[in-house]
Formats: C-alpha cells, structure tokens, sequence
C-alpha cells in the first residue's frame, strides 16, 4: 500500500515531507542526546534484518495468498519510538530508490503513513500500555494484533485521504474507503500474529536479548493506559470529523486541489529541495482560514482553475497527439543515437 | 516475484552504480536537486494532461543511455511496482466518461486521459529514482543526502542499512533455502513457522549487531560515519542543473508539445 508519486499533487507531497521531516529531525534530536554508540549499528543492521525478513514469504492461512511482515511494530518493541521511526524512515526511503516502491516525492507520505503511525503514536500509546512489562505472552499477543491493526488502519486512511486531496485518481472517497480499510484490516490480524510469534520466540529462546536491548535503549516514560484511551478517543472524534467532512465536501476539495496545482505553475520556477518544501508548507498556511487567501488574492491564480480543464478542443488535442507522437519518435531516436555512437568506438563492455 | 530474483536484482542496481560514465561522475548533489526537480515538476501536471508530460520521456531516456543503463532492466522494475497505481487509476475511465476529444473517429473519455496521465507520471517518476541510484550510488546519494542538511544520524543509518542488506539478505536465503527443502507439497509454510523462522533471524541479526559494534569500536567509531574524500562541485555540475532546470521549466509552462504537432500540420500541409 505504498503511495505512488504518480497518484499525489505536490502541495500534499509536500506536506507531508515536510511533517516528516519535523517528526525526523525531532527523533534524532532526542537520539543524539538519548542513546549511546551502540545503538547505531543495531538500528542499521534491524533494518537489513526486516528488509531480509520481508523478502521471505508467508502463506497466509485460510487464503492461500502469501503475505510478508511490516516491520513497524516490530521495530518500535524492539528500539523504542525514536530510532525505530529512524530505522523505519530508512528502511522505506531504500525501498523507495532500490525497488522503486512508491517514489521520491511519495517517500514522506510513506514514511508518515508506515513510520509515524506505529513508531511515534500506536507504538508509545497503545502497545506500552497494554503489553506492561512483556513478561506475560498474552498481553503481548492482545497488544502487538491491536497495535498492528490500528497503525495499519490509520496508514491506509492516510492513503486514501492524500490520494484523495491529490485529486488525481477518479476513485470515490467511500469506495475506496471501503476497498482499503478491510484489506488492512485483515492484513493487520496476520501481521500482529506474526509480530507476536516473533517477539514471544526470541523472549522464550534468548530473553537476555529482549532486557538488554530494553537496557540498552532510552528510558520511554510509560504513558498510563487512561492517558492512552484518552488519546485514542480524541482521535477518534477527530478522525469521524474529518471524515464527515471529506464526505461533505469532497468536490470541493478536489477544485481546491486542482486549484492549488494550477495556481502553482503560476508561480516562480525555483524549486530547489529545501525551498520547494519550505513553499509547500507556506502555500499549505496561506490557505488556513486565518489567512484569509492571502496567496490567492495577491496572485492572479484563481483565473487558474478555469484554464485547467477546458483548455482541450478538438483543433488544440489533435496538435497534442501528433507532437506527442513526433516528441516519442524524437526520444526514441536520441536515445538509439546515442547508445550506438556509444557502441562505436567504445570497447568496453 | 521470488527471492532470488529480487536479490540479485538488487545487487545488480548496486553494480550499474559502480560504472564510469559522464552522467555518473557528474557530483551526486547535482544529480538529487536534478532528480528533485525533475519529480516535482512531472508531478505538478493537472490530471489530464497526458501531451504535456510526453517531453519529459527525454529525462530519462539520456541519463540510461548517457549512463549506460539497460532499459530493459529498468523498464522491467517499473512494471513490477506499478500494480498499485495503476488499481487506482483503473477506475478514472468508468467514472469520468465526459468525451472530451474524438481521436480518428473514436470519442476518448477524460478518464482515460486521466488514467493515461497517472500511468505516464508513474513511469517518469519511478524510473527517474531508479536512474538516480543507478548513476549515483547508494552511498552517493547518502552523501549528497547528508551535505544537503539531512540529520547526519539519519544518514549514518541509511549507510549501515544498506551495507548489511546484502549481508543480512543472504542469510535470509541461506534460511529460506533450508525451508524449501523441509517444507514438502507446500506443507509447514504457514504464519506460525514463518514467525520462527524470523525469529531464529532477529537473533542473528542481534547478535550480529553486537559483534558489528565491538568491531567498529575497534576501529575508533565515535558515532559517525564519515566519508573518504570530499565532494566538490565543478562547473560541469552547475550547467548540469542549470540545463536541468531549463528544460523542466520550458516543458512545464510552454506547450511544448501542442507546438511540434502544429508545426507539423503546418510543414505537411
């Protein structure tokens, strides 16, 4: 379920990029003043190891499809929030570049959907709570399922909710709704299963691991469980509230998110890495109410949405598909030109 | 996809890096902004633009033939991670079925536009990433990462993640082979004997790490991972993004390529 670049605007793209790279920089704030030298290799070599791991299929029973492990939860129980949302963050960013799994500009969506979500939120809020001291197998078994359920649920929400204000697919918000959240939820069942075998294996094969890893990672206050509850209803509210919202004025927000992408091109061109964030996230306040469409009215953008779509008639969409066609012969025969005068005098192999 | 292919695919992408041409020598930094350019500006398209995007095929075209990357591999990793996508944009033409243009005779719906649009951005986007590994490095981009202000503790992760990788996916297999022998007619490969198995793993891995750290100790490791050598930007590398940056913006805001077609119409006519 990972976001693909093709799916997003990039106003949401940025966004998001740039709360995770809040949530990033937070997180190796409070491991630079938190952990010692060890902790470095075995966060790098955990995240080799669930790379390894989801390489590794399973058959999931009753179905006969074949699954592999998350690795958030798993990451989380093991180093504790911080380095595991770090862990986590790598882990999908060399998923992003080496198996192109959803791309560059979807890489803060995926690490906030797949990495905020189990590591800083379910994991201290949820799990802690309810998993107490690990000691006893069923606390641990009840935790890791609810806890795996619930991250992999916000995940895919988040998916549907970005592809949505991305407004580029056509898919309806309750259908895909609909489509995602059973997956997951089925999904999430069997990964918490699995993450709860893996956990009890290790404490009933080597328990010295599990203390001294517990040991060797910073001190987590435990929060209460009716602190935890708390949380989880205000979540909730908060979620119901902007689901009633999406459902009411999801049109809207697609002409906001198309607006929002036009008003862009409108815009100056520099788009250096830090800038274009920093920009995203300034567009992204301009547009809070207080504002006032501050940006809107300076800009001559809301003649915008309407250049947007009518702009194709039949003379203009004709002229596009020839120069298209002549633009992919032309590419085509850089690209052969290039490799066979390569090939010439080139002998290397 | 099974796991040998996958591994080996892997190490493959990391040999590509390894070549010596003038798109890998260009300065790793340039190529990230280049790269970051580049997926901004294909992703900022409306939904329907499919002509627009047509020009931005040039991207990647030069920098697998300029680097010497086999297309075919590359192409081959797209169409392996597209199925989200194109699950997602499948529905475009069912739902949106305003005809808005009628190609030889046929009417084409904006849904399709839109679907072929999504399908075209992910082909860009996805085969842009590959192409910045494959050119750069893995450790490349880690550097250019870290000199481009990301956390060096951030980045010092990435490096170890991607070193033991390969250590970690060949115990792994070494693991899944013995499986395949002991698990006759598809029988033991169920969720239970799975979690063992990456049990028996995670223990490895842990005291692999251990090992790792003493190791590392030894060789004076105060909690950084620095780089040999410094990068330094020549001027090669500023007309590289210059260009870069030149094309991506002509394509985003001149119909580049609406004008070919009418020129075209204009000659042949």
């Amino acid at each position: 379920m990972h976001m693909a670049d093709a799916l997003l605007s990039p106003a949401v793209g940025a966004t998001l990029w740039a709360g995770t790279a809040a949530v990033g920089g937070y997180a190796s704030k409070k491991l630079k003043v938190q952990i010692n030298d060890r902790t470095i290799p075995l966060m790098g070599v955990l995240g080799a190891f669930i790379f390894a791991a989801q390489m590794i299929n399973f058959t999931i029973p009753g179905t006969g499809s074949s699954g592999h492990l998350g690795g958030g939860m798993i990451l989380a129980i093991l180093l504790g929030p911080h380095a595991a949302f770090l862990t986590m963050a790598s882990v999908l960013t060399v998923q992003a570049l080496f198996f192109a799994d959803g791309g560059l500009l979807a890489l803060g969506c995926n690490i906030w959907n797949l990495g905020v979500y189990p590591c800083c939120l379910v994991y201290p809020l949820l799990y802690r709570p309810l998993a107490g001291e690990g000691r006893s197998p069923g606390r641990i078994l009840i935790a890791s399922v609810l806890s795996v359920v619930i991250a992999l649920q916000l995940g895919a929400f988040s998916v549907v909710l970005e592809t949505l204000l991305s407004g580029r697919s056509e898919l309806p918000f309750g259908a895909f709704v609909l489509l995602m959240q059973p997956i997951h939820l089925a999904i999430g069942i069997v990964e918490g299963f699995v993450t709860a075998g893996i956990i009890g294996y290790v404490a009933a094969a080597r328990p010295e691991i599990l203390e001294s890893v517990a040991a060797a990672r910073p001190v987590g206050a435990g929060v209460p469980l009716a602190k935890a509850l708390t949380v989880f209803a205000l979540l909730a509210v908060l979620t119901g509230g902007a689901f009633s919202w999406f459902a009411s004025t999801q049109p809207d927000g697609l002409e906001w998110a198309i607006e929002r992408v036009t008003g862009r091109g409108e815009l100056s061109e520099a788009e250096r890495g830090v800038a274009a964030v920093l920009r995203g996230l300034q567009e992204k306040t301009a547009f809070l109410p207080d504002y006032g469409f501050k940006a809107a009215a300076a800009e001559p953008a809301p003649a915008a949405p309407a250049a947007a779509w009518p702009g194709i008639e039949a003379g203009t969409s004709a002229a596009g598909v020839t120069g298209a066609a002549i633009v992919l012969v032309l590419v085509g025969l850089i690209g052969l030109g290039i490799r066979s005068a390569g090939r010439r005098p080139g002998s290397t192999p | 996809m099974n796991f040998h292919t996958q591994y080996f695919d892997l190490g493959r992408l990391d040999r590509l890096s390894y070549r010596r041409t003038a798109v890998h020598s260009l300065d790793p930094r340039a190529k990230v902004i280049a790269t970051g350019l580049f997926l901004v500006t294909v992703v900022s398209f409306p939904k329907y633009d499919v002509a627009g995007l047509v020009p931005f095929l040039l991207f990647p075209v030069l920098a697998a033939t300029l680097g010497e990357i086999p297309i075919g591999f590359i192409l081959r990793k797209v169409l392996i991670v597209s199925p989200f996508a194109v699950f997602v944009g499948i529905f475009s033409p069912f739902l949106d079925t305003r005809t808005v243009a009628v190609i030889a005779g046929l009417p084409v719906s904006a849904g399709w536009l839109s679907f072929a649009s999504i399908l075209l951005k992910f082909a860009l986007t996805v085969s842009a990433a590959l192409l910045l590994v494959a050119t750069t490095s893995f450790p490349g981009v880690c550097h250019a990462l870290r000199r481009l202000g990301c956390p060096p503790i951030f980045v010092s992760q990435l490096l170890f993640l991607y070193r033991y990788l390969f250590v970690l996916a060949e115990e792994a297999m070494r693991i899944v082979r013995a499986w395949d022998m002991r698990a006759f007619a598809g029988r033991g490969r169920g969720a239970t004997v799975f979690a063992r198995l990456v049990g028996v793993l995670l223990i490895r891995t842990l005291d692999r790490a251990e090992r790792i750290y003493q190791a590392m100790l030894c060789r004076g490791f105060a909690g950084d991972i620095p780089r040999l050598g410094t990068l330094r930007l020549r001027s090669v590398d500023l007309v590289f993004v210059a260009i870069t940056a030149v094309f991506l913006g002509a394509c985003r805001f001149f119909p580049v390529t609406e004008g070919i077609g009418l020129l075209a119409q204009g000659i042949w006519r």
